[in-house]
């Protein structure tokens, strides 16, 4: 088939590639096609994501209810403690409000919340209509952090300014302003912070044990499991790792540029770039921690040798299956794109909501022949693709979903509604079981699109 | 009791607007449901509804970014209407707006008058789908005030005043159903099918939200209230319309019963005794048939499963939260059953609640229950912890509730986010009241049953 026959919407024609035909072109970072049913979300569900799992703030919805109901828990982002953050709070705006304003409202509901609450700090987000009818937020936040003697950090998320990425942003320069305030005197110079990871399935604590194991002191949580006073001393830390690089990645840039805090990527996803963070923050510590690369081998050796005879296992039955990954942001999808392989599996579609030029030139780098990769889809495209290839397991988040099972497509949700961990050589293994489990599922052998083969 | 006002809304016991204005144009045959907007909210109102129905559910969006807000959105609109009609083939497109497009002020009619034009004189007019707006600014009303809003303008839209009825079309009903679950408009539509009268059901998800697997990805699911069943409503023979909240209110019945003269029945959702005998009285009378044995013989059974189930259930109390309409109707079968309502609660403010729920309590209990218009969780809770319920009855949403408070939670209505098969909950009917009668008994059963040391072997 030639590249434009399955062009649905000739406006991204240029958002799709398939790799093998003609060279790298990509025209990502545009506004959403209208009518065509993206899968994107907005700026406030960018900055909701990464600040919700700080867990002893309140988070508080500047707007209308919706943008509140609909983000109430919806993410499983644990806490080991307090867990304010699984509240949905909201000023539910009335029509009186958009046409007198909403600042008098926001400071009672902020004032009646810490008083009821005595969160450590409050995040106020901004939602479209706050950006039009033009409240201030930044004075009412200072307002109220004065009265109560807490921090008050205004989100500037107003839902139209762009999608999840400027929302990621958003949330940066809200974190970033706790920063500095903090006690630091306590932090061992092995200290690191961990960016990027959400704690989704208790995820995060998998990688402190990893770092524990290697001797090294995790300072904060960004955000997973996250307290207000680690970000205040976050800036006492040798590194920054940073995992889901289009969330945090600003924030460790400012803090390069504050606190000259070296940061690096890393993914904690699958077996290769799971070990390969590790090896990479212990070279990092060498010179001030002798033996952390023998301790590093030693955790990597260990796990691995539980991991493969189990993963073997799962591998001779998937073996050349086809898959398919649709995510938010591209980091994930390179993860994925070897997690597959170490499963003897081949990565027929790749995307992305949000992926940059260089996601997408990576992605091109690291995938074989013939693959499409796609930014920003929508369910006809996608659904067209999971045919044209004849994928047999589809992963991507809720949205997804139905899109697969109609087409009787195995599916797994990598998404933050997990409830099973994925990271770490644990969560490889977790990761295998799941696509076992969707992919040899006898169920597809009775729905009408296999039945024919 | 104290009953505290707050001005912060925590947890909210309702959704947006223009999310039950998706839901009902989902609901019509080849319609295609769109949002004058930004992106996101689309996007949140398709998860939502996806985690509980488990189908595809398609909100197509504007997409407006931060210069359409300063210089409106029209072009965006007129964009992504022309892609739903040549992309998706929409038959109908259904536009909401929201909060933003609302408070920017963007005159949606008129923007879609201008489109109609534009297209004519490109010599598009003949495939122009037909295009409904309705106006669902989030911050006045409920997801349920957009569903029964989208609703009114459907009818409004669609069925022009100079129609001509042949009597050959035989006799028909239109059935204004309000938002259940698919199984419910499913046995609904056998019930006014037993009674041999046809019917125009509107909206109805029965198959474009609870679908088969099928052999292609269908841009839009097949099923709903066809088109050109809805240009005939003002033929049918009576508008039946469900929803005690609703009487009096310019609805969709209203709208039919002013511009064509039909009879208008207005009751109550049909669950409970009562407010199902309601409806089939109506259909008696519409049909000039009498119940078929069928039903009665379910009624029959379901009479005396009252009597089997009484010892179990009288003076248990009951919180009912949700959507104003769903909670009158099972508030009136709870107090059927022996069960006292101690609660009744929901996020909406129509101010017809109370009065309602005093009407289908009224002669089962001494006292109405407290009812709490414009509440949330919080406020739910806390009147918990004085009320001291014995089982909450709502949608999903409570678990926390109900798991703090160690008092079970009958799921009903929408969302149902954390069990399978929401989307297969009978609420409707005899048949339907059964089977909420069982839950309800089962539920009781199972909590006395793990409290007790004995392990009773009966129950
Ligand atoms: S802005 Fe309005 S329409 Fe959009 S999600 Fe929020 S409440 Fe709903
Ligand atoms: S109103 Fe704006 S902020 Fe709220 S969900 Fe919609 S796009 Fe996002």
């Amino acid at each position: 088939m030639s590249s434009s026959a399955s062009v649905i919407f000739q406006e991204r024609k240029d958002q799709i590639l398939r790799k093998g035909q003609g060279d790298f072109d990509m025209n990502c970072n545009r506004e959403s096609l209208a009518g065509a049913v993206s899968q994107r979300a907005c700026v406030f569900c960018g900055s909701r994501v990464v600040l919700y799992p700080i867990a002893d703030a309140l988070h508080l919805v500047h707007g209308p209810i919706g943008c509140a109901a609909y983000t109430w828990d919806i993410r499983g982002a644990l806490s080991s403690g307090p867990d304010l953050h699984r509240l949905s709070f909201s000023t539910d705006l009335q029509e009186k409000d958009i046409i007198f304003g909403g600042e008098e409202k926001l400071y009672r509901a902020l004032t009646e919340l810490i008083d009821r609450h005595h969160p450590k700090a409050a995040f106020v987000y901004s939602t479209c209509i706050v950006g039009i009818i033009g409240d201030d937020l930044e004075a009412v936040c200072r307002k109220v952090a004065s009265e109560k003697g807490i921090p008050v950090l205004p989100v500037q998320s107003e839902g139209f300014k762009g999608n999840k990425r400027e929302g990621y942003g958003a949330a940066c320069k809200a974190m970033f302003r706790l920063m500095g305030s903090g006690d630091t005197s306590n932090i061992s110079p092995l200290g690191i912070n961990i960016l990027g990871d959400f704690n989704l399935a208790g995820e995060i604590w998998i990688i402190r044990g990893y770092f524990d194991r290697m001797g090294l002191q995790t300072v904060a949580n960004i955000t997973g499991d996250g307290r207000v006073e680690d970000l205040q001393r976050a800036h006492g830390a040798a590194l920054n790792v940073v995992q889901c690089s289009g969330a945090t990645m600003e924030l460790a840039k400012m803090m390069k540029e504050s606190f000259d805090i070296p940061f690096m990527r890393v993914s904690y996803f699958g077996v290769e770039d799971m070990a390969e963070s590790l090896y990479q923050i212990a070279r990092f510590f060498e010179p001030k921690a002798p033996g952390i690369m023998e301790r590093t081998r030693e955790l990597v050796k260990g796990e691995l040798s539980q991991l493969y005879p189990r993963l073997q296992e799962f591998r001779r039955e998937l073996a050349g299956k086809k898959a398919a990954i649709y995510v938010g942001g591209a980091f994930k999808a390179f993860s994925l794109v070897k997690a597959f392989r170490l499963l003897g599996m081949r990565v027929v579609l790749v995307g992305s909501q949000t992926g940059t030029e260089e996601d997408y030139r990576e992605l091109y780098e690291i995938t074989d022949e013939g693959t499409i990769i796609v930014d920003d889809s929508n369910p006809l495209e996608l659904s067209s693709f999971l045919k044209e290839k004849d994928v047999d397991v589809f992963v991507g988040g809720v949205k997804e979903r139905p899109i697969a099972y109609k087409l009787g497509v195995g599916f797994c949700d990598h998404n933050h509604e997990r409830k099973k961990p994925l990271e770490g050589f644990i969560g490889m293994l977790n990761f295998a079981r799941e696509i076992h489990s969707s992919v040899m599922s006898p169920v597809w052998r009775f729905v009408p699109r296999r039945k024919a083969r | 009791m104290k009953r505290a006002d707050y001005v912060s809304t925590t947890n909210a016991c309702k959704l947006c607007k223009p999310l039950g204005a998706c839901l009902a144009f989902r609901g019509i045959e080849g319609a295609v449901p769109m949002l004058h907007g930004s992106q996101g909210c689309a996007t949140y109102m398709r998860r939502y509804i996806i985690s509980h129905f488990r189908e595809p559910m398609d909100i197509a969006s504007s997409s407006l970014g931060e210069k359409h807000a300063v210089y409106g959105g029209g072009p965006n609109l007129k964009q992504g209407l022309k892609n739903l009609m040549t992309k998706f083939g929409a038959a109908m497109i259904g536009v909401a707006t929201t909060c933003l497009t609302e408070t920017i002020g963007d005159d949606v009619p008129m923007i879609i008058r201008e489109f109609r034009k534009e297209m004519e004189e490109a010599g598009d007019g003949p495939g122009l789908p037909s295009l409904v707006s309705v106006s669902t600014p989030s911050y006045s009303g409920t997801h349920m005030e957009g569903f029964h809003a989208a609703v009114g303008a459907v009818v409004d839209q669609l069925c022009a005043g100079d129609l001509l009825c042949a009597n050959s079309e035989g006799k028909f009903v239109n059935l204004l159903p309000g938002f259940l679950s698919p199984a419910d408009l499913r046995h609904l539509k056998e019930i006014v099918a037993d009674f041999g009268l046809g019917c125009v059901m509107l909206p109805d998800i029965s198959e474009t939200l609870d679908g088969p697997a099928l052999e292609d990805y269908e841009k839009i699911p097949a099923g709903g209230t066809p088109i050109s069943g809805i240009k005939r409503m003002g033929c049918a023979a009576a508008t039946l319309e469900f929803g005690r909240t609703l009487e009096g209110g310019a609805t969709a019945g209203m709208i039919l019963h002013k511009r064509f003269g039909l009879p208008l029945h207005q009751s109550g959702i049909p669950i409970g005794l009562r407010e199902t005998d309601a409806f089939f009285k109506a259909l008696e009378q519409a049909s000039g048939m009498k119940t078929p044995e069928k039903h009665q013989s379910e009624k029959g059974r379901l009479v005396d499963s009252y009597v089997d189930a009484h010892k179990y259930l009288f003076g248990k109390r009951a919180v009912i939260y949700g959507e104003e309409d769903l909670v009158i109707g099972l508030t009136a079968f709870l107090a059927e059953i022996g069960i006292k309502p101690v609660l009744c609660a929901s996020g909406g403010r129509g101010g017809r609640f109370a009065s309602c729920i005093e009407h289908v309590t009224a002669g089962l209990l001494e006292t109405p229950p407290m009812v709490e218009e414009g509440a949330d969780f919080q406020k739910i809770e806390e009147l918990c912890q004085e009320l001291a319920p014995d089982l909450l009855v709502g949608h999903s949403k409570g678990y926390r509730l109900s798991k703090k408070l160690g008092v079970p939670l009958i799921r009903v209505g929408f969302p149902i986010h954390d069990r399978f098969g929401g989307q297969r909950t009978l609420h409707a009917g005899y048949r339907g009241t059964q089977m909420l009668l069982d839950r309800i008994v089962n539920a009781v059963l199972e909590k006395a049953q793990e409290d007790s040391a004995i392990g009773y072997g009966y129950m």
